[in-house]
């Protein structure tokens, strides 16, 4: 047993860094430590310099671009990028609807979709949300109409994430309304410039249009978009929710908070001297420093054991990486808060090229949206609650 | 990276298991208890006789020259089992004292007693005011012709009552909380002067108070720095916390184990109570509180004996808060979803949960152990 990395983790942990190093455009870093969100560019331009050094995909099977990376490495990378800090790649492709591609969907449409994900070239959104279905995910109405060879899609998703930049979406939708619930589902590919797609944006209580609903009237889908086979959607949705879980955790991202923590704290005064030498802020910081630390090893202990387990089969602990790393992401926003203190007052969603002067530092700015932001965290991807249920059905046996 | 145990290590872990499995059950464990004497003779036998008791000792001594995860594995077990034996007071901190600051000749009189059995240890170190400052000690040793005579008292002295030999910390120089001057003095247990009032603790163990009045040592039962010795003994508690933080591993898994027994079979509303959603999420906190637990024991294990004191500090500090938050949690929780029985003695998740209780508060609790934490600047240097 050694938790340290071996000398070539550590040598692949070097050539990583010092490669994002050089590689990151520092507009780009400079926009991500100052706690912005990477615009739709960003996101483009950081996936294409992935791609161009063939790294734009290491979890996926290497004839589909993936590196061959231990899960160890390939853990060490995603930590390096976060922590670098770069765009984390668009999950809804490389994450979500590119795997379900290559483990279920048809040959063509791994050579049709595979590549064009790993270079950015759609940009893929989720629909799996509606209206009526958040939690209970199945109970999701939206109806596929099979008609000669296309699906007539009708209905509406919500809560989709960076819609509004979207080529591609992936829907899950009812295709045997009289199946029960999880049996009638299916996993369907649908051009979002198809006739009959309306996106409208969600403003949330940051201020931001992350999210938006999607509305699908009498849209025609080419039957060949069909994932895998009919009504067998919800296995796919499963193993996609899975996946997602392990990464969730984004430890690199607290981590790069904590160091931000750190750095504006030796900045903001509080009571006559820097707030860092305050002990009680200092305690508070410490017991989510712990919390983090123990987070980190928890899920090295998940990816350690993934080699070991079916492919696939995403461990069941991934639940625990879930509840603590979205509490841990909201602990790290809530301790810039503090930081901040009362100048997280001001509202100021500075457009740039604007006239007047912003009331706030550029860091500033970003903290209490990011606070408000962060609250999502324990809401997607299956809520901390329905993350407890899984536990306790899937690994506890009640 | 690799969370595997080797093949001996394995092999370890399969005979202590298998000898608690067959000698110490809850009943087996409340006649030790019960007998007033602290352990049983016949465990502390096959103790010796697995190889347990010299475990981190040299083979030169009698022991296995294992290293801490050995260590962790014995104590996971013991965790498990509840076990009362004073092995953190004999192995971890008496024969720690010994095998990090004696001489060779020293190690050659106290270790391979102390491997096979025949002879138990305790550290006797704390001090009414001190609470968890290590580095505060009254008890004084003066120089005495060649020897040293040594006045004062120690308290919550673990396996103190049974001991047949005692490390004592002693001042030898300096203010009653200065760092430098303090030194350790191996006192026969018996020696005119010593006076032991031993006692049952809280988690069915013992421990001992224990007076020094004039109590005469020879120059050779200094260990070591007689006025330096403050370093190894923050060495050896660390080792001492790394192992705690295992054996509560294996006591929270027990709690967590039992509970969930519990609540698949007792039966209320005509269900099983374990069908319902408010006694499901409490289980999976505690599943959740075990995991953080665990990882922070094993990395206590780790850098236990990392070379850069700061580092260590704070790593040592955080599992021991980790550990510390875990197992009230998990204890007050196992209690709670036991309902009535948890509250009885004679059920057995009572005691986990006492075990568990007076763990966080042995050599720091997570309050002190915060503050001593985020002293050190924290443990995440992004």
């Amino acid at each position: 047993m050694d938790l340290r990395l071996t000398d070539e983790e550590l040598a692949f942990r070097d050539e990583v860094r010092a490669f994002f190093r050089q590689a990151l455009p520092a507009g780009i870093r400079g926009r991500l430590e100052a706690g912005h969100h990477p615009t739709r560019d960003d996101i483009v331009t950081w996936q294409r310099i992935l791609n161009a050094e063939g790294w734009a995909v290491p979890h996926w099977p290497v004839e589909w671009g993936g590196t061959g990376w231990s899960p160890v490495k390939q853990y060490i990378f995603m930590e390096e990028m976060q922590m670098a800090p770069a765009p984390q790649p668009l999950q809804f492709g490389v994450s979500m609807v590119g795997p379900v591609i290559y483990t279920f969907g048809s040959e063509a449409q791994k050579r049709r979709f595979l590549p064009r994900i790993a270079n950015i070239d759609d940009w893929w959104c989720q629909g799996f949300s509606e209206p009526g279905a958040g939690s209970d995910l199945a109970s999701l109405k939206t109806r596929a109409e099979r008609q000669g060879d296309v699906y007539v899609v009708n209905g509406q998703k919500t809560w989709t994430t960076l819609a509004q930049h979207a080529d591609w979406i992936f829907c899950l939708v009812r295709t045997d309304p009289a199946a029960k619930k999880q049996m009638g589902i299916s996993f369907l590919l649908i051009d979002m410039k198809t006739p009959g797609i309306t996106v409208r944006p969600i403003q949330t209580i940051d201020g931001g249009c992350e999210v938006n609903e999607v509305f699908f009237d009498d849209v025609r889908v080419p039957a060949e978009n069909l994932v895998g086979e009919e009504n067998k959607g919800w296995d796919y949705a499963k193993f996609l929710l899975g996946n997602e879980r392990v990464g969730i955790a984004r430890v690199g991202v607290s981590k790069e908070r904590i160091r931000r923590i750190k750095q504006l704290a030796a900045i903001e005064q509080a009571g006559g001297r820097p707030l860092i030498e305050d002990r009680r802020f200092r305690e508070k910081l410490a017991a989510v420093e712990i919390e983090l630390k123990a987070l980190e090893i928890t899920q090295m202990r998940v990816v350690a054991a993934e080699g070991k387990r079916a492919p696939g089969k995403p461990d069941p602990a991934s639940s625990v990486l879930k509840i603590k790393g979205s509490e841990l992401q909201q602990a790290t926003t809530e301790l810039l808060m503090d930081v901040i203190g009362p100048y997280a007052l001001p509202y100021d969603p500075h457009e740039e090229g604007a006239n007047e002067e912003p009331i706030l530092e550029d860091w500033a700015a970003t903290i209490a949206p990011s606070y408000f932001n962060n609250r999502k965290v324990s809401i997607y991807g299956g809520s901390n609650e329905i993350q407890k249920n899984i536990i306790a059905k899937a690994v506890l046996g009640l | 990276m690799d969370f595997d145990l080797t093949d001996e290590q394995r092999l370890l872990k399969d005979s202590v298991e298998k000898m608690l499995a067959d000698a110490y059950d809850f009943e087996a464990r409340k006649r030790i208890v019960a007998s007033g004497q602290g352990f049983s003779p016949e465990i502390w036998a096959s103790f010796a006789e697995l190889g347990l008791l010299g475990l981190p000792f040299a083979e030169e001594h009698g022991g296995f020259g294992a290293g801490p995860v050995e260590t962790m594995i014995v104590m996971e077990a013991f965790g498990g089992a509840l076990v009362v034996e004073p092995y953190l007071a004999t192995v971890i901190l008496g024969g720690g004292l010994v095998r990090h600051a004696g001489s060779p000749a020293q190690q050659s009189a106290i270790l391979p007693a102390v491997a096979a059995g025949e002879r138990r240890l305790a550290f006797a170190h704390a001090e009414r005011q001190a609470r968890y400052d290590l580095f505060d000690v009254e008890t004084a040793a003066r120089r005495d012709g060649d020897g040293w005579t040594i006045n004062g008292r120690k308290g919550l002295v673990l396996g103190g009552d049974t001991a047949d030999t005692l490390v004592v910390s002693a001042r030898t120089a300096g203010a009653s909380r200065d760092r430098h001057g303090i030194g350790l003095f191996v006192v026969d247990a018996d020696a005119p002067g010593v006076a032991r009032r031993g006692y049952p603790t809280q988690d069915g163990a013992r421990a001992a108070e224990i007076t020094l009045e004039n109590v005469r040592v020879e120059a050779g039962a200094v260990l070591g720095d007689p006025a330096g010795a403050l370093p190894v003994i923050e060495r050896v508690v660390e080792e001492a916390i790394a192992a705690l933080c295992a054996e509560a591993v294996g006591a929270m898994e027990s709690a967590l184990a039992s509970t969930v027994e519990y609540l698949k079979t007792r039966q209320q509303f005509g269900t099983p109570i374990g069908a319902f959603q408010a006694l499901q999420h409490r289980a999976a906190d505690m599943l959740v509180a075990l995991e953080q637990a665990r990882s922070m024991a094993l990395f206590a294990t780790m850098m236990a004996g990392a070379a850069d004191p700061r580092e260590r500090r704070a790593a040592i500090s955080g599992a021991k808060v980790q550990v510390g938050r875990s197992a009230r949690f998990i204890g007050q929780q196992a209690i709670q979803l036991h309902g009535g029985v948890g509250m009885t003695m004679e059920f057995r998740i009572g005691h986990v949960f006492k075990r568990l209780t007076m763990i966080d508060t042995l050599f720091g609790d997570a309050d002190h152990h915060l503050a001593l934490a985020a002293e050190a600047g924290g443990l995440i240097n992004a």
